[in-house]
């Protein structure tokens, strides 16, 4: 372990993350990657990557692949700081604001600033595919195994859940 | 539950009774268990179709703002939800149970990798998987951007491709991308709308 406390890093990296997380988790991605990746080194790129399929793969908010980074920099506490640190600043804010709406309100306010904030989480959605694709998908079947399921999950309703499964299984048999 | 304190008369509430804090906590874990890829759909069958907790309109204006907040929405939407039906605590009941299970059984899934994380097989699957993640990821983003590329809606269009380059090419950090970006946007959209009205 470090000299300067890992939890205390990451309690701070991950609460000041998520208020910035427009757009939810998948958004946050890039900015997880670069701080655990390129800034502290918490992890290499194949690890995060891994965590992002780990993450996919198991129940639970997406979110929750801070689970996996604060375990890697700091064991169980790190995984339990990592998690409450992402998760609760922005939950109490969004109760504090529920409070002070409390009735449906007739400003136009809050739909104006979603509309605005929909194409920026679109922008941070695809920054998130790209950095993931440029550590994962290295190979030509790689590449096609990631463009075949962005094509069968746009068509189909499939539940992604046995495209991730015949992911897996492609990567068993060896072919990506 | 004793019903001679009623602290909020001018808030009809149409709920008859709130669930006791046990019963949300169980019903936010069961949800979050379910939803593999995504809790949302999950929660909105528990919410208004099973429990009668809430109605469509309720949750779709609840929902729309923790989608406005920062932070993972599903998470937000458990504390939001959980105090409108039980005050903090119930906020706190839906949250923990909302998050608990899935941190138990993501931390066991670490330990599991740091373990094992090498072993061949698994880094094969491992890589395949995330193959697959990012495919569905893609798949998603294609999904949000139709509407805006029907409409082509050139700010909308031009805001995204900037935040992309910024985040994804140049690797910037995310809150000096988004303290510029979020105000342009945000004015940019006010001044359309008035014109537009006008």
């Amino acid at each position: 372990m470090n000299a300067e406390s890992p939890i205390w890093a990451l309690i701070s990296t991950f609460g000041l993350m998520s208020l910035f997380a427009v757009g939810g988790a998948a958004a946050a991605v890039p900015e997880m990657h670069r701080i655990a990746v390129e800034v502290h080194h918490w992890m290499t790129d194949k690890q995060f990557t891994d965590a992002y399929a780990i993450a996919q793969l198991s129940p639970g908010p997406n979110v929750l692949i801070v689970t996996l980074i604060g375990y890697a920099v700091a064991g169980i506490p790190g995984a339990l700081a990592a998690t409450l640190a992402m998760c609760l600043p922005t939950a109490l804010l969004a109760y504090y604001v529920s409070r002070l709406l409390n009735r449906p309100s007739q400003s136009r306010w809050p739909g104006l600033i979603q509309a605005a904030l929909v194409p920026l989480s679109i922008g941070l959605m695809a920054a998130s595919a790209l950095i993931l694709a440029q550590s994962t998908d290295r190979t030509i079947a790689a590449l096609l195994l990631t463009a075949m399921v962005a094509v069968i999950a746009s068509v189909s309703r499939i539940n992604p859940l046995w495209l991730l499964l015949a992911g897996g299984l492609f990567g068993f048999a060896g072919i990506v | 539950m004793s019903p001679d304190s009623a602290p909020a008369v001018q808030e009809p509430d149409p709920v008859p009774a709130p669930p006791s804090l046990a019963a949300l906590f169980l019903a936010f874990a069961r949800m979050s268990l379910a939803g593999f890829g995504g809790v949302l759909v999950f929660a909105r069958r528990a919410i208004v179709e099973q429990h009668r907790w809430m109605t469509a309109d309720e949750f779709n204006e609840t929902f729309a703002l923790c989608h406005f907040l920062p932070g993972p929405n599903i998470v937000n939407l458990s504390m939001v939800f959980g105090s409108r039906l039980r005050g903090i605590a119930g906020g706190v009941a839906a949250f923990a149970g909302l998050l608990l299970p899935p941190t138990l059984i993501m931390t066991v899934l670490a330990i599991a990798y740091a373990r094992f994380g090498d072993l061949d097989v698994l880094r094969r699957s491992l890589a395949g998987i995330s193959c697959a993640a990012v495919g569905l990821l893609i798949a998603v983003v294609f999904r949000m951007m139709t509407p805006l590329l029907k409409r082509a809606d050139p700010l909308a269009l031009i805001l995204m491709l900037g935040v992309f380059l910024a985040i994804g090419v140049l690797r910037l950090p995310l809150p000096a991308v988004l303290l510029v970006a979020i105000p342009v946007s945000i004015g940019a959209t006010f001044f359309l709308r008035r014109k537009v009205a006008a």
